[in-house]
Order: C-alpha cells, then structure tokens, then sequence
C-alpha cells in the first residue's frame, strides 16, 4: 500500500485531473482540449523517461530528443509503408510497414534501446558538461540524418495518413486516444516507480550521488548508468511514437535540441526526481504555450521567468512547491 | 582456510607512479599478511594516500604489480577488487549524502549480496538487508542513528559508518586511510579497541597519523617517504631505527621523550 505522504496525494491530484481536464472539455463540447490533454500525457511520457536519466541517476541528456523522434520515425515510416503497400527493406528479408500500433511500440522500444546503448555507452565515459554536450551531438547527428532522408520527407517531414490501431480499441477517438496515452504514462510511471526504489535503484542513486562510493562497495557504476540511461530512452521513444500518432506528423522538429531541451524543462518545472514531476511540468508548460500564447507571442517570457524563479527559489519544482523536500531515508 | 592462507593478503611488487617529474611512488614493495595490522606512516606528501589509490584501483601504477588474495589484480577497475575482497575507507568521507545512514549501510549489503541486480522489490522494505546493516550498525555502535539522515551526523560518526560499509563487504583486507582523523581522545581511543578486535576478520592496511594508535595496533610499520619505504618493522625496530628517526619520527620522539 502506498503510504499517506503528501507527496501521494499531490500526485493523486496531478493523476485525477490529467483523467478529468479531457472528460470536462468533451462535457463543455470544446473537444480541442481532449487533443491538448494528450499532448499533456505524451509529453509528460517523455518527460518520464528523462527523468529517470536525470534525475534519479544524474545524467543531464541533452540529446532525448533523440529519441523522441526516433520513436515518431519509427511511427511515420512504418504507417508510410503499410499506406504505399511498400516494403521497408526488400532484402535480405522483406520487412513491410506496419498499421499496428502495437508492433510499432515494439519496433520503437527496440530501436530507441539499441541507439541508446550505442550514445550512452560513449556519452557515459564523461560526466558533466562533456555529457551534456556529447549527446547533444549525437542527437544533432540523427536530426541531419533525417533532414538528408528525401524518402522520409527529408526537411520537410512525414505525414502519417490513417493513426494506426489498436485490436478493439478506436484509437481513431479523441478521447481513445487520450486514455491510451493516459494508460501508457501511468504505467510508466508505476515502472518507473518500482524501479527507483529497488536494488538496481538505490544502486543507481548512489552512482548520482557518489560513483566513487558506489565502485568501493563493488558495484561498477558505468553498466548501472548504462542500463537506466537505456530505459529512460525507451520511455521517451515510446511518448515520441504517441507524438507521431497524435500529429499525424513527424517531422526533424522532432529530434530537434529545442525539443530536447523542452523535455529537460518538463522535468526541472514540475520538479528533478519527483515521480510526478514530468506530469505537472508538461502541464503547466502546455497550459502556458495555449493561454498565454494564445494571447501573446511572447509567451516564452513567462516560461522563462517562471523557470528562472523555480531554479532560483523553488529547486523541487511544482511537486516540490506543493509536497515540500523530496523524502530521503 | 583458503588455499592461499598463508601467502600475503596484499603484495605489492617494485609500484612506481609519477606526476610529471615528482615520484610519489618509487619502487615501492610492501606485504599485508592475514590477520595482520600493518601501519603505513610518512610525512605529509610522502606519497600515502596515491599508494591507497593504487591499491584500491582508482589511480593505475606505471609499473609494478598488486596483488591481492593471490590474484595480480594490478589492472582491475575498483569495483572488480571490491568484490574480490577489498574493503576501504576514505581520508574524507565518501558516503551516499541523502541516504539515511542505515541506507547506506543497506546499500553496501546489497552490494555483497546481489549487486545492482533486483529491479522491483522494495529495498527499504527488504527485511534481509534490513536486519544485515543493523548489524553491522550495532558493532560500530551507530545503532541510535539508524534513521538519521548522513548529514545529520558528526565528523567522528561519518568515520564510524565508513568503517561499518567497508565491514558489510566483510572484506579479507581493510584499507584505511587516516580512520582517526578529527575524532578526538576519546573516539580515538574506542576506535583503537574496535580496529585491534578486528584483525582476525580481516587484514589492515592502516593509514595514520595518530602515532599512539599506530604503536598500540601495528604489527608492523612501514615508513614512506616521497615515495620510498625508508623502513619496515615492528613498533619497536621502526622506534629504534635511526634512519626513521632522521627522516620522520625524530620530532615526535624528541617530543616524548621531553615530555616524560
């Protein structure tokens, strides 16, 4: 059983209303904001996998977005195939497209898996700005090569012409969709959870804190890094299939380092290693881009002053500001 | 007893590692044997804490050989040798700071046990590590701040839970590095008794500064200075030495010796 802390019952709260805000907007027939709760949840997602990276193990990529986009590749080329009726590859196997989204979330967590064993495998022989800035490289390197694929769109992107399906549920609805985005971020989450306050992640927690130490009681602490870099990527592969789905659209925006910084903001709004961090940044973020933005072009400089004030006064985020200091036992 | 019982816990073999032009290890050769206390003093910059780098793995030799528990590990990483059998601690304190001082003491069980391996049971839950590091909590006497956050604790109290981390490992040969540093008469004192009722679980290699401490527990003394053993002997031909008294000890006998 969950304990009664009041970091639970924010996230409680956080949960209830990302189900809620889609069901009301439907009740009011404003159905653009079910669309908008979606992006929410799919951000949020992604936003998820990052922190497992950054905050729980301490590794600040600024390269998700990587794999954001890889995911959405992964969408759009397979939905592109299995409209043509063309073949992926011909040879030495032929390997069609796919309308399946679940063989799509299967071929996008294997690929996001396997890039991110071959980028953190290199990245995680340096720590600190060298780590930032080497997988910012490494995703600018998969963004060039998409913008050089004219068969995939090249620059221009990729337009996935039917949202592939689920058996026995219309992901075509609005709503549908939502909730499968709303399942997969929760599920996520759940994973995530358990996984931080296992073995492998009290492991993991001291390799942020202290490698040296983590390495004198016998634990290397690369393969441990490595492992939670990777699952991190494959949850924000995942969200970048959903982005792909929702759109209807892929394009190198995706793996963009705007992108990649946004989701690092997702994570640092709603609060570093908080569980529900990533939800309550994406939230506010989205929420801010349609209000604000909707008023002002300029809506970035409110983001930017409220991000200033959270780094500057309010270090645990949103939850941090709700729940108080992150519980360390 | 194992095969190797009666060989070296530790042998080192002609360890040489430079800066540039400064030699902090010079041909360095220095045995630790099982249920040995074996004292390592020199004066400040002789070269102490690069030789416990070497041998822990954190800083590799130019040339030379360790070994240890008769395996010639001179090119492991350090994790590999931790798990081979090698338990240390740090000159300044190297723990998990947000972690309760029991977590931590959990999370070096863990490490003996299983590794990074367990990926969904609830570790603060485990009621195995649990029961293990209050064990290990009870001997160093850190029992009562179980709970307590690391950085709640004193600087003698860090060095009591370092102790009790590398003894989780339950390690064949304790490396550490100036234990007694900050601690004061009394912990001092307690800490001598704790380390001499050790020496029959394991090996140490004692890094001090504390020269009552190191004459009541050495069995031997080997003296480093920049970067060469001058000496190694028992308590009483290191005192006797003169080539010792010259390089190093000279003002602190001088001292006692005026003092009594």
């Amino acid at each position: 059983m969950p304990e009664l802390t009041k970091e639970n019952l924010v996230n409680t709260v956080l949960a209830l209303a990302l189900l809620a805000a889609p069901l009301i907007a439907i009740a009011l027939e404003e159905s653009f904001y079910v669309t908008l709760a979606s992006r929410v949840a799919i951000l949020a997602l992604a936003g998820v996998g990052l922190n497992l990276a950054l905050g729980t193990g301490g590794m600040v990529s600024f390269g998700h977005a990587a794999f954001f986009g890889l995911g959405g590749y992964v969408a759009g080329i397979a939905g592109l195939h299995a409209f043509e009726g063309s073949a992926f590859l011909a040879w030495p196997l032929e390997i069609g497209g796919s309308e399946s989204l679940l063989v799509i979330w299967g071929v996008a967590l294997a690929v996001t898996a396997l890039v991110a064993l071959a980028i953190g495998a290199i990245s995680l022989r340096t720590s600190g700005v060298y780590f930032i800035m080497i997988t910012l490289a490494f995703a600018q390197m998969i963004y060039y090569f998409a913008i050089s694929l004219p068969t995939y769109g090249g620059e221009d992107g990729l337009s996935l012409y039917l949202r592939s399906q689920l058996p026995a549920v219309d992901t075509d609805d609005p709503l549908t969709f939502f909730l499968v985005c709303y399942v997969l971020l929760l599920g996520a989450i759940f994973l995530v959870h358990r996984l931080v306050d296992s073995r492998f992640g009290a492991a993991l927690q001291c390799a942020r804190m202290n490698p040296q130490r983590l390495a004198t009681l016998g634990i290397a602490p690369f393969p441990v890094k490595l492992t939670a870099f990777t699952l991190s990527a494959m949850i924000t592969g995942l969200a970048g299939t959903l982005f792909a789905e929702l759109n209807g659209f892929v394009s190198p925006a995706m793996l963009s380092w705007h992108l990649s910084g946004e989701i690092i903001i997702f994570v640092i709004l709603g609060g570093v290693g908080r569980l529900f961090g990533p939800v309550a940044g994406a939230a506010l973020f989205i929420l801010l881009e349609s209000f604000i933005g909707g008023l002002t072009d300029r809506w970035q400089l409110v983001l930017g002053l409220i991000l200033l004030s959270v780094v500057l006064f309010a270090r645990g985020g949103v939850v941090g500001l709700l729940a108080g200091k992150a519980r360390h036992d | 007893m194992t095969s190797n019982g009666s060989e070296a816990l530790l042998e080192l073999k002609g360890l040489h590692k430079a800066f540039g032009a400064l030699k902090a290890t010079d041909g360095v050769d220095l045995t630790v044997r099982p249920g040995e206390i074996h004292a390592l003093i020199g004066p400040n910059g002789a070269g102490k804490s690069t030789l416990i780098s070497q041998i822990a793995g954190g800083l590799a030799p130019d040339g030379g050989s360790i070994t240890l528990l008769g395996e010639e590990v001179t090119s492991w990483p350090v994790a590999r040798r931790a798990r081979l059998g090698l338990g240390r601690t740090f000159q300044v304190s190297s723990l998990a700071t947000e972690f309760s001082v029991l977590r931590n003491v959990m999370l070096a069980v863990q490490a003996r046990t299983s590794g990074a391996r367990g990926f969904w049971a609830p570790v603060r839950r485990d009621q195995a590590l649990r029961s293990a590091a209050l064990g290990v909590l009870d001997r160093v006497r850190l029992t009562r701040r179980a709970d307590d956050p690391v950085s709640a604790l004193s600087h003698g109290e860090r060095r009591l839970l370092e102790v009790a981390m590398a003894l989780a490992l339950r390690p064949k040969l304790l490396l550490l590095d100036e234990p007694m540093a900050g601690l004061g008469p009394e912990g001092t004192k307690e800490l001598t008794g704790f380390l001499a009722s050790l020496k029959h679980e394991a090996g140490i290699l004692l890094v001090e500064h504390d020269m009552d401490a190191v004459f009541a527990l050495a069995d031997r003394i080997s003296v480093l200075v920049y970067g060469r053993i001058i000496a190694t002997g028992t308590v009483d031909e290191i005192r006797a030495s003169a080539e010792v008294r010259e390089a190093y000890l000279g003002d602190h006998l001088h001292e006692k010796a005026g003092g009594a």
